[in-house]
């Protein structure tokens, strides 16, 4: 008896040797998922503020601790820093490579800006005793605010190594490509501060 | 037929060409971002000026402002629309505004009836735990 999936004799075996051309779209589709996983971690982090934020075991509640005037500092420095990424993108894609180093630069600074601002909040509070072993509130305050400030600061490491890397190459398609996805990334953190601030500083001193 | 080739070409020609719809423009970018202030100001105004006396409704109107001020981003500033990469990355938003919704909503929820039906605690009680 003989098998009929074998080729019927007389056709070539036909190879696939070469490999299917990849769009930039797949890279940045991924790394969308990505930023969707992450939007999960938020997602979890939130939950368990939500849960123990009310618990304050005696010690101090947000109404206490929140310094308003310098949150509205702080969303400031990240709104400014999501639009001069913007107008970094709008300078790579007019090839202009000066102008896009300038504009990562203004968005590296007020990244930087940010960062100090919110170390600035998180030393005063454990200065005052209210770290994060005070209370469940304050855990679950530094794990989710701490884990936003992680990212940033992983996003400004990311900033600095494009910079070089346009720098010694160029603005070239790999570079494009990586700098959507930091662009993809940055406003990514930009929309979980709304959270963060609508939910854990504005909500918490209107309780 | 050229704007259908134009669009699949367009990762093969990315260095010269600029597609503009996809990165985002000028106008785009000050819209988001003058929309982003004014929706970032109202609900810190509503909560240290307190024009509304009502705690719940400021509540409500701050959470209300915040989803706007995310979707305005998501526009103007990540470019999301139905039609980029063929509508999975509008698909994968939605399912993990599913599961984002789930795990809040699920969370609050039973943590909060869990919480009603604890044993009460005095405040003399809470100061003295251990």
């Amino acid at each position: 008896m003989m098998h009929t999936d074998t080729a019927p004799p007389g056709t070539e075996p036909v190879f696939h040797l070469e490999e299917e051309h990849h769009p930039e779209g797949s890279t940045l589709l991924g790394f969308w998922l990505y930023l969707m996983s992450d939007c999960l971690i938020f997602a979890v982090l939130f939950a368990t503020y939500g849960v123990l934020g009310r618990n304050y075991a005696a010690g101090p509640s947000p109404k206490d601790l929140f310094d308003l005037p310098l949150v509205a500092l702080n969303t400031a420095m990240l709104l400014f820093s999501s639009i001069t990424y913007g107008f970094a993108m709008l300078a790579m894609d007019k090839g202009r490579q000066a102008a896009t180093q300038g504009w990562l630069a203004v968005t590296g600074l007020f990244g930087l800006a940010f960062l100090g601002i919110e170390l600035y909040e998180f030393s005063h509070l454990i200065h005052e005793g209210a770290g994060p072993q005070r209370s469940a509130f304050l855990s679950a305050f530094f794990t989710l605010v701490g884990t936003h400030g992680l990212h940033v600061t992983c996003g400004l490491i990311w900033l600095v190594v494009l910079m070089v890397q346009v720098g010694q190459r160029g603005l070239i398609p790999e570079n494009q490509r990586r700098l959507m996805c930091l662009s993809m990334f940055w406003h990514f953190l930009d929309v979980i501060w709304i959270g963060v601030f609508t939910f854990v500083y504005l909500m918490g001193v209107l309780q | 037929m050229s704007a259908e080739t134009a669009h699949h070409g367009g990762a093969h020609a990315h260095g010269a060409h600029q597609d503009g719809a996809s990165h985002g423009s000028f106008r785009g970018y000050v819209t988001g971002f003058v929309l982003s202030v004014i929706l970032t100001a109202i609900p810190f105004w509503l909560v240290m000026a307190r024009p509304l006396e009502s705690a719940l409704w400021t509540g409500i109107v701050i959470m209300a402002l915040a989803v706007v001020q995310i979707v305005v981003h998501m526009i103007y500033f990540l470019h999301m629309n139905t039609k980029s990469e063929g509508g999975w990355t509008i698909l994968a938003l939605i399912f993990t505004v599913t599961l984002v919704a789930i795990t809040l909503v699920g969370s609050l929820w039973v943590m909060h009836h869990l919480n009603t039906n604890m044993m009460p605690m005095s405040a003399h009680d809470a100061r003295h735990a251990p």
